[in-house]
């Protein structure tokens, strides 16, 4: 399909902080599309530049084959649902939501109509007398959805817009937002730093980093083929090794040495040749826990380690087990449970395994602030049991990638 | 319900004080002055037994209904020039870097330094008619040198917007300072051009600044004194020289008293109407709810 929404070689610069760097982007039409990044890489600025705002230093936007670059953000066709709502404290949600036909002028009758569509669409036909101020935050950003929709944009920009809301009202909003994506068929721009949030309900995701994209692609690429530590860390959790290429076994296969752990088998799609130091990356689902040593198949690769820690989280248990030098964050979904069978506790002595393919080789270790990075192995554990709050915090964004046994 | 009556309580215990301020200070004098209205003058400036309604008759003067005509007339265009300065001004302080915005300020409340009567002569000075500025207008042939500057209610009106301005524009910044300009970006995101979106979301949400703004200009215009008896000429008098005058040179007290209750009148009206519209517009406890 032809690229509906496009940055060229668009760059902001603040003062001494490059916001924005060179970022090229094409939108498909009615496609829900998510810039995703931690706070400072430059998404809500390319939101910003899109809805008219800040103007690029460099770099064209298009919209529909039309540059608007240069247009104010009253002549473009794109609405924002902001990230504290604002919505107008003194007018009413009724106000609120007619607003933009108002400034245009359009006919009263028009505007009742449209105004009552709106207020069916976001369920709040009993509440269109109320101020700002005497509803809920999420009524708040439905109205704010509402107002933003009823000018019929080409593109909905959403910044940030469920930032402020607690979990379960988030999720529950996220769903809504689907179905209103759905029902409306826009071109829909999402800026999130929740990567749970974008996963659920993107079509594609642009990760952003330091002003820069460093991955485009749709949430199972991302996540099952991140291009970079930073998007592997950023989206979900696991496990960094270090090592080097050490031989080729065929064509697809390589060995890859790893200090202080054991020699392993990946899957060389960046066709490295030995001596090459890679970055290794492997899911904590992507493992297999027993006690006795698996049967030795073609691509496997087995390791003896220890458990250090277990955490029984419901739908699946989170192991952190050592191997040598490296402490491994593993989790094991209970799909088979026999109450005969004993569970692997504290201290003992396992063996790990994974398929070759489920490793993936890293391009480049970007630079990333640390604290991005969930936590570096060693720490991690502390950190768990520190602070519970972490803990249901990672435990929901765990739950996503395993949807047998969730939300009950 | 024990505690209910607990809470009573200790709101009137908490209120008591500017309550009772109030009481002494302002609500008793304001009788007081209507009190006198109604006595007879006596002839060593100060008032007689009886009740009397001779005062009413210093209105039978036209000049007096001429006076407070133009006592209101000044004060209403001296309130709305100054709220017109203010709200540009007050915007442009909050959109300004906090290190200009803090000399600005500064600058605004530098005058109250000098004494208000210091700063008047020296309007005097400069609207002399061999000061500064006739020199440059007569210079620039924009002005005849027989007109004078001084003595009209032009000058008045110049200076009385030079007096009460900082007292339009600090409620106005203060108001506009919480305003969330956000909400600028949301009016404009939504289609509003720029002026659309400073009068239908910037001007309501400061309204209460400027109605705070308004009052703290128009009460003390309506009662000047010192500026119309300095700059002003014959023809240019306000109420507040009429009282004084009757006051001191006369030693009139129920005169003055009864051109005082006129001018109090004139204010409080209006604002109990005002008070009252609102508190039916927005409801029961609406007055509790806005100072949220």
């Amino acid at each position: 399909m032809e690229e509906f929404l496009k940055f060229d070689h668009v760059s902001k610069r603040f003062g001494k902080i490059q916001a924005v760097k060179e970022v090229s982007l094409s939108i498909k039409k009615g496609e829900f599309f998510s810039l995703l990044g931690p706070s400072g890489c430059g998404k809500t600025t390319l939101l910003r530049i899109l809805a008219g705002f800040e103007h690029p230093d460099q770099g064209r936007v298009f919209l529909d084959g039309q540059d608007i670059t240069d247009l104010p953000p009253n002549q473009r066709k794109v609405n924002t649902v902001f990230q504290n709502y604002a919505l107008f404290p003194h007018l009413t949600v009724w106000h609120n939501i007619a607003f933009g036909l108002q400034v245009a002028h359009r006919p009263k009758k028009e505007i009742n109509e449209e105004v009552q569509r709106m207020l069916e669409l976001i369920q709040m036909e009993s509440q269109a007398d109320y101020k700002p101020h005497q509803i809920s935050g999420g009524q708040k950003q439905r109205v704010a959805i509402a107002r933003a929709l009823i000018n019929k944009p080409r593109v909905l920009l959403l910044d940030e817009p469920l930032a402020a809301l607690d979990l379960k009202l988030r999720q529950r909003l996220l769903m809504e937002l689907d179905l209103i994506h759905d029902e409306v068929g826009l071109t829909f721009l999402y800026v999130t730093h929740d990567q749970g949030e974008a996963m659920s309900i993107s079509d594609h995701i642009a990760v952003m980093n330091q002003g820069t994209i460093e991955q485009l692609g749709s949430p199972v690429e991302i996540y099952e083929a991140p291009c970079s530590s930073f998007v592997a860390a950023f989206i979900g959790d696991t496990n960094f090794f270090e090592g080097k290429v050490k031989d080729i076994i065929n064509q697809d296969y390589s060995r890859i040495e790893i200090e202080d752990f054991s020699d392993v088998v990946c899957f060389n799609d960046k066709q490295l040749t030995p001596g090459h130091p890679v970055y290794l990356s492997i899911r904590p689902e992507k493992f297999r826990i027993s006690r006795q040593p698996p049967e030795m198949q073609h691509n496997l690769n087995v390791v003896p380690a220890r458990v250090e820690e277990v955490i029984y989280l419901g739908s699946h248990t989170k192991y952190w087990v050592r191997v040598n030098g490296y402490r491994l964050e593993i989790n094991q979904q209970h799909s088979r449970f026999f109450l005969d069978e004993k569970p692997i506790l504290w201290e003992e002595e396992i063996w790990i395994s994974w398929m070759a393919d489920d490793g993936f080789m890293l391009d480049r270790y970007s630079e990333v602030d640390e604290n991005l990075i969930p936590a570096p192995p060693e720490e991690m554990g502390e950190d768990l049991n520190g602070k519970p709050g972490n803990d249901t915090g990672k435990q929901n964004q765990l739950q996503r990638n395993q949807p047998g046994g969730s939300n009950q | 319900m024990n505690r209910m009556r607990q809470n009573k309580i200790d709101e009137w215990l908490v209120t008591s004080p500017s309550l009772i301020w109030l009481l002494v200070f302002f609500l008793v004098p304001t009788i007081i002055v209507f009190i006198i209205a109604f006595k007879p003058a006596d002839p060593y400036g100060g008032f007689g037994t009886g009740w009397t309604l001779d005062n009413f008759r210093a209105f039978e003067n036209t000049n007096f209904p001429l006076m407070l005509w133009r006592t209101i007339w000044l004060s209403l265009v001296t309130t709305m020039i100054c709220i017109f300065l203010s709200v540009p001004t007050a915007y442009q302080l909050t959109r300004i870097s906090p290190r200009w915005r803090k000399l600005l300020l500064l600058m605004i409340v530098i005058p109250f330094w000098t004494s208000f009567l210091v700063r008047i002569f020296a309007w005097k000075t400069i609207l002399h008619p061999e000061g500064l500025i006739k020199k440059i207008l007569v210079f620039l042939n924009l002005a005849s040198p027989e007109t004078s500057l001084l003595y009209s209610s032009g000058a008045v009106l110049l200076v009385m917007v030079y007096t009460f301005l900082p007292f339009s524009i600090l409620p106005i910044y203060a108001a506009a300072e919480k305003f969330d300009f956000r909400l600028l970006e949301a009016a404009r995101d939504l289609g509003a051009r720029s002026l659309q979106a400073f009068f239908r979301i910037f001007i309501p949400n400061i309204s209460r600044g400027i109605l705070t703004a308004v009052l703290m200009v128009f009460i003390p215009a309506l009662g000047s004194y010192v500026i119309p008896d300095i700059i002003g000429g014959p023809d240019s008098e306000m109420l507040g020289n009429k009282i004084a005058q009757r006051t001191f040179v006369d030693r009139n007290l129920p005169q003055a008293s009864w051109l005082s209750a006129v001018l109090i009148l004139a204010l409080l009206i209006p604002m109990i109407l005002n008070l009252y519209l609102r508190s039916r517009r927005l409801g029961k406890h609406s007055l509790l709810k806005e100072g949220r």
